[in-house]
């Protein structure tokens, strides 16, 4: 397969492309750095134009051992027409359930809990398996929407590899003898009030479980509670302490914002509060309703995430000079601050901090300012001082109390608890949850420390490092499976009901806590009912409770805005970042949650291993990127391996050169180098947080340096290529307000189609989609959500690396301009359901056929593999079944599948189907309404349903008043590929972007550079 | 040297030569005779059940409607097998004692449930709603025959595709008036003094742009005729898109 791996090309490629762009000869917009370098390799590639469909024979079986079981298969081939179905049996309720009708989905409102934070989700049941996670539109941060975890979240509760008993030093034990014993060692500690008991938990935000450990704490008063979440430094909070002399947490209003600058903060995907901070920023750039009230994104940051992605404006800068860039944009908003800028800012950022101060200086009170988790405490404090002085506090920034409790004494982090460990302190540790020996900083050694612990408990999904070091064991429930609490990162409460019974007889931490308490028979349910019955006290306790349970939220329950002073005295601040670089060799070392897999927590999720990482698009892989002019003068290609060392620990994974990076920095993510996940994340990647300091900010300085060997990265960059065509369309917020010249009006739709076929005659619903690309932000929710739907199966990394990957709906990431600071567009692409489809008029067995209601069908029992349509497809979007891909036989799966949608057997073609199930259901419904068309709303996509930003609508063009129908009259709308009149029903709204008048244009024709066939701006009409 | 082939075989050969086109196309026949034939359609093949439960007792002789144990037949796609309570709500108090229905009894006592024999079973790879057949005038006889005349419950039909295909092409030959859904054995050729749905809504007040324009002129007043030209009536007044039901999404996706 090395013909596959363009990668060893990357030295030659980067030389040619700067050579080209110096011609004047760049490309318009580019995925990979082959394809920009036009590299000859690359060429062929593509000229092959389905790797995928090169024969792997990888069996030694001769030719006559061919023949004869070919021969063998053709026989049995004939025989098996003439067997009848096998006998089936049909088991019903001895008592139905209450308002389930078999066949028909329930839908029940619970809470996910990810890094301690809830997000409310309406879980879809089948007879009593949920099946499917969408977001809860009562909940404040989803609103509907959900993210990739959420989406995926569905798929852990099925994990064949989930923990399933309980184990007392590696040994099956159960449940009665765990309670037994943990009932002496606590009458024990009783005695000499809980002396050397700890007990270390994530971010508690569930009311129950405070209550719990305070309740616990105040009967032990020797005891003491730790925290520790892993993507959570501690800077967030140690910032805010700085500026206000106390703990508050930050809320941001983007849709109040018409000036955001993100000084290395994602605030896109990272945070609690994401998916709403995402729907908002959305919602204050839809140029298509109101052109005027479009914001404007100043991003910079070291390596390129999904938040730089949609900025109108970004600069590549290493982590530690964003703490003199916050210095210089507080200098200069408030002259009269005391803050000392000590360094001036070299190179590139000059014009762009410009016209942020600028941008800032006009809309004080409208803009929003914020940074990451990685950055330091100091710079936190500093952005808490900008947006103080930019009067945003109260406007598009507020503050509330901290919705995470604390541990009631000061200084109870993982430092702590390793120095009591260190100096004996601590006999008996209780793990609620959480990885530790794997997550925590490398120089902590935590794993060398906890043997010095006598007894250790850990509850945990996987029998993961934390639980082979520790003498109990106890298997964790899936929140699906569990009762509990929990609040958002606004505050609102939402209660967490089981959808099912614990598969393996998980426990929750409220029943664990429950034991320590000396209370071994209570369950999860009585323990949460019983703390909210306190609290919502009143004589309809069970009409709010049961209220609470159908909204998924507890009313009244998010936080109020606090006011805090701003405290720090700026003069005093000390950049404690400030570093300079020793020698040649040494780098910046940047750390960062990984995508898709986390912090580790996800990395046996199949889902999320093969979902493509929003911008290198590498599956089931770490890497460290680096930017294009280091690897320069490294001397290194993507695939090269590398060491990357820190403070004398050091790791070995792949290089990734990568567009948009900061100079002479690394990045690495967290989430992979698992040693004991179950079969899909161990021994994956390699482990970041081994080498990651113990500082309170996720950067640092190392060194590299480059290994023998060349490591074969799964990525989908290059898959399903469409050859610099004008695929992405791109114009500005000045363009759209006064269009030039020719006002666009004209959709493909009007373009008189030129066909050998007769035209189909559709009549009644007509269904359509339109995607926002301006809203779009490539989080990948939708590519889980579909795979959640539609039954998609992962193929592994050896197949995604042939190119066999079967995600219905992939989201290409397009690169523009300069090598060193691109600009990047995604663009999500599925079929797009042309009206004249090629793919439909070369099968010869008709298993790919039209309805009369415009969507192009796969009638998968009728493919027979010929592959004639993919072939024949332009966009690129079919997916064939090569291998058995679908698992059939693992009995915990087999309860995941959604059983409307067909499980694809071996040698099948696929792709999307617009959710046909979801369409029929609707179709069938209307008609027994006897509407004479399925109303607006009724039928909403998977990839709709999940999308945090709304950017996909769907809908029945054939109704007037529908929302797809008036984007489809957008001057923005063209269709993908039009000129090839293939009448797609899924069309595409121009991306929009919207730069300072005095920077340059993202998305512009250089000068220089050939002026495109086709105008860059959308929906131009063909004259 | 003798000739081997008398000359008698050139006959035997012709015979031969003309004789495979009838042994192929006997092959055929009995091919395709083999699967209609009962043993793989399993039509009139009685199933071994846990109790031998009798639709003709409960159907023509006691009278009880479907739905009041298959009640989802209106509301799902699947009409429902009935939880074993419905069965104990009248076999808790008429034959109680019975030896037939001790199955029944300890399902109910030991919350295990009865595991039936699947009569009517249709490939994974087709989805098939019962309750938009039932609203647009499909009535249970309609596929599973003479429910009320089986002692033992069996298929009526093979459950073919040319067989649904039929009846989606000629949607006409199978509805019937509302009141006759879950009737056996009513034939009736006027359409005079029979209840039959409501036209499509008017389109003014979702203001759509498009009707269905395939929906018959109902002011004219219906005279009697015969089944078939009741059969057109029905279809549209129950807004049957007959070229819609040919669509291969419709059932397989």
């Amino acid at each position: 397969m090395s013909n596959l791996d363009l990668t060893s090309l990357e030295q030659n490629a980067i030389r040619a492309v700067r050579s080209r762009q110096a011609d004047g000869d760049s490309m318009q917009f580019w995925r990979s750095l082959e394809e920009a370098a036009a590299a000859p390799e690359f060429e062929k590639y593509l000229h092959r134009e389905f790797p995928s469909q090169l024969a792997v024979w990888e069996d030694p079986v001769g030719r006559r051992s061919f023949l004869k079981l070919m021969a063998a298969s053709l026989a049995f081939a004939g025989v098996t027409g003439c067997t009848r179905s096998p006998e089936e049996k049909i088991v019903p309720y001895v008592r139905s359930p209450e308002e389930l009708v078999p066949g028909e989905p329930q839908f029940y409102a619970t809470a996910m809990p990810r890094a301690g934070y809830g997000y409310g989700v309406l879980a879809e049941s089948h007879m009593g398996r949920p099946t499917k996670i969408e977001g809860n539109p009562e909940h404040p941060i989803t609103r509907g929407g959900s993210d990739a975890f959420m989406q995926a979240s569905i798929l852990a509760l099925y994990d064949p590899d989930r923990s399933q008993t309980i184990l007392h030093r590696g040994a099956i034990e159960t449940w009665d003898v765990f309670v037994r014993a943990m009932t002496e060692e606590m009458e024990r500690l009783r005695k000499n009030q809980g002396h050397g008991l700890r007990i270390l938990t994530g971010t508690v935000t569930s009311p129950t479980l405070a209550a719990q450990l305070t309740d616990l704490l105040q009967a032990l008063p020797q005891a003491r509670w730790h925290t520790f979440e892993s993507t959570v430094p501690e800077s967030v909070a140690a910032g805010a302490r700085l500026a206000f002399g106390r703990p508050v947490d930050t809320v941001l209003r983007f849709d109040q914002a018409k000036v955001v600058v993100s000084l290395d903060g994602d605030f896109l995907s990272g945070l609690a509060g994401s998916l709403k901070y995402a729907r908002e920023f959305i919602a204050g750039r839809r140029a298509v309703s109101d052109s005027s009230a479009m914001n404007r994104l100043y991003v910079a940051e070291c390596t390129p995430t999904i938040t730089g992605a949609m900025a109108d404006h970004r600069v590549a800068v290493p982590p530690s000079q964003i703490a003199l860039l916050a210095k210089h944009i507080l200098r200069q908003i408030t002259p009269e601050s005391s803050v000392a800028v000590d360094r001036e800012l070299t190179g590139q950022p000059g014009p762009w901090l410009t016209a942020v101060i600028q941008d800032l200086r006009e809309h004080r009170g409208a803009s929003i300012v914020t940074t990451g988790a990685g950055q330091s405490a100091e710079v936190h404090a500093l952005v808490h001082a900008i947006n103080q002085s930019l009067g945003n506090v109260g406007h598009t920034v507020t503050y509330i109390d901290p919705v995470a409790v604390s541990p009631p004494q000061p200084g109870s982090g993982l430092h702590e608890l390793v120095t009591e460990i260190n100096v004996g302190d601590v006999q008996t540790l209780i793990i609620l949850g959480g990885n530790p020996v794997y997550n925590a900083p490398g120089e902590l050694n935590f794993e060398k420390l906890l043997s010095k612990v006598s007894l250790r408990l850990h509850l945990s999904d996987f029998q993961d490092e934390t639980s082979f070091l520790c003498d109990w064991h106890i298997p964790a429930q899936h929140y699906l499976e569990s009762w509990s609490d929990i609040r958002a990162a606004d505050g609102t409460v939402s209660l967490v009901q089981p959808l099912i019974a614990p598969l393996y007889g998980g426990k929750s931490p409220h029943e664990i806590l429950s034991v320590l308490a000396g209370q071994p028979t209570r369950v999860a349910h009585e323990i949460v009912h019983s703390y909210w019955q306190k609290q919502l006290s009143g004589t309809d306790f069970s009409r709010r409770w049961r209220q609470a349970l159908h909204d998924g939220v507890i009313p009244q329950t998010a936080a109020k805005p606090v006011e805090v002073p701003f405290k720090l005295d700026l003069s005093n601040l000390v950049d404690a970042t400030k570093k300079s670089l020793a020698s040649d060799q040494a780098l910046e070392i940047e750390f960062r949650p990984d995508p898709t897999v986390w912090d580790g927590e996800y990395s046996n999720n199949g889902w999320l291993q093969e979902l493509p990482k929003p911008l290198t698009k590498i599956t089931w892989d770490n890497v460290a990127a680096i930017s294009p002019k280091t690897a320069e003068r490294l001397h290194l290609s993507s695939g090269d391996l590398l060491e990357v060392t820190v403070a004398g620990r050091s790791l070995q994974t792949p290089v990734w050169i990568m567009p948009g990076q900061a100079d002479n920095c690394v990045s690495l993510t967290f989430g992979y180098g698992r040693t004991k996940s179950g079969q899909l994340g161990t021994g994956r990647g390699s482990n970041a947080y081994s080498i990651l300091p113990a500082g309170k900010h996720w950067f640092s300085t190392g060194t590299v340096r480059k290994l023998p060997g060349h490591h074969v990265l799964a990525t989908t960059q290059n898959h399903h290529s469409m050859e610099g065509r004008d695929i992405v369309r791109v114009t500005t917020l000045t363009d759209v307000q006064n269009p030039p010249e020719h006002p666009a009006h004209a959709t493909s739709h009007t373009a008189s189609p030129q066909s050998m076929y007769a035209g189909f005659k559709y009549e009644g619903n007509a269904w359509g989609m339109v995607i926002d690309q301006t809203a779009c932000i490539g989080c990948n929710a939708c590519v889980v959500a579909c795979q959640s739907e539609n039954n998609i199966p992962v193929v592994g990394p050896e197949q995604v690396a042939v190119g066999r990957e079967m995600h219905w709906l992939r989201i290409d990431r397009y690169y523009h301009g300069e090598l060193d600071a691109p600009e990047v567009y995604f663009q999500p692409m599925m079929c797009v359901h042309c009206e004249e489809a090629p793919c439909e008029v070369v099968c010869p067995v008709a298993a790919t056929v039209h309805d009369s209601e415009g969507t192009s069908n796969m009638i998968y029992n009728r493919c027979v593999g010929t592959r004639y349509c993919s072939n024949n497809c332009p966009y690129k979007v079919r997916r064939f079944n090569f291998l058995q891909f679908s698992d059939q036989t693992t009995p915990s799966l087999k309860l995941l599948r959604n059983p409307d949608v067909t499980v694809r057997s071996r040698g099948v073609m696929e792709k999307c189907s617009y959710c046909i199930q979801r369409i029929s259901h609707a179709r069938i419904d209307a008609k027994i309404e006897h509407l004479p068309l399925v109303p607006e709303g009724a039928v909403v996509t998977a990839c709709q349903q999940a999308c945090p930003t709304r950017a996909i609508t769907f809908g029945n063009l054939a109704n007037k008043d529908s929302e797809v129908r008036k984007l489809k009259e957008s001057p923005l709308n063209y269709g993908v590929l039009e000129e090839l009149k293939t009448l797609p029903r899924t069309t595409y709204l121009a991306r929009v972007v919207n730069p300072h008048p005095n920077l340059p244009v993202p998305g512009a024709v250089p000068p220089h550079a050939p002026m495109p066939a086709r105008p860059a701006t959308g929906g131009k009409a063909e004259s | 040297m003798a000739q081997i082939f008398h000359p008698g075989m050139n006959i035997l050969a012709k015979a031969t030569i003309f004789g495979a086109i009838f042994i192929i196309a006997g092959i055929a026949v009995a091919g395709a005779a083999f699967v209609r034939s009962p043993y793989v359609t399993q039509v009139n093949v009685v199933r071994e059940q846990p109790v031998p439960f009798s639709h003709q007792h409960h159907v023509r002789e006691l009278g009880l409607d479907c739905r009041y144990c298959h009640y989802g037949v209106e509301k799902s796609s699947s009409a429902g097998i009935p939880s074993t309570e419905i069965c104990m709500g009248c076999h808790s108090q008429v034959w109680k004692d019975a030896e037939m229905l001790r199955p029944v009894r300890e399902s109910f006592q030991n919350g295990t449930p009865l595991k039936w024999t699947r009569v009517h079973d249709l490939p994974d790879f087709v989805y098939f709603s019962h309750k938009i057949h039932v609203a647009k005038g499909v009535g249970c006889e309609s596929c599973h025959g003479r429910v009320d005349e089986m002692p033992l419950m069996r298929r009526a039909a093979s459950l073919h595709m040319d067989w649904c295909v039929e009846c989606h092409r000629h949607p006409e030959r199978a509805v019937r008036p509302k009141q006759d859904l879950f009737q056996f054995g009513v034939n009736r050729t006027t359409v005079a003094g029979v209840s039959m749905e409501p036209p499509l809504r008017a389109a003014t007040a979702t203001n759509f742009d498009l009707l269905d324009q395939s929906v018959a002129d109902l002011s004219a007043p219906s005279k009697p005729g015969n089944a078939e030209e009741l059969g057109r009536e029905l279809v549209a007044r129950y807004g049957i898109v007959t070229r819609q039901l040919t669509d291969c999404v419709v059932c397989h996706r």
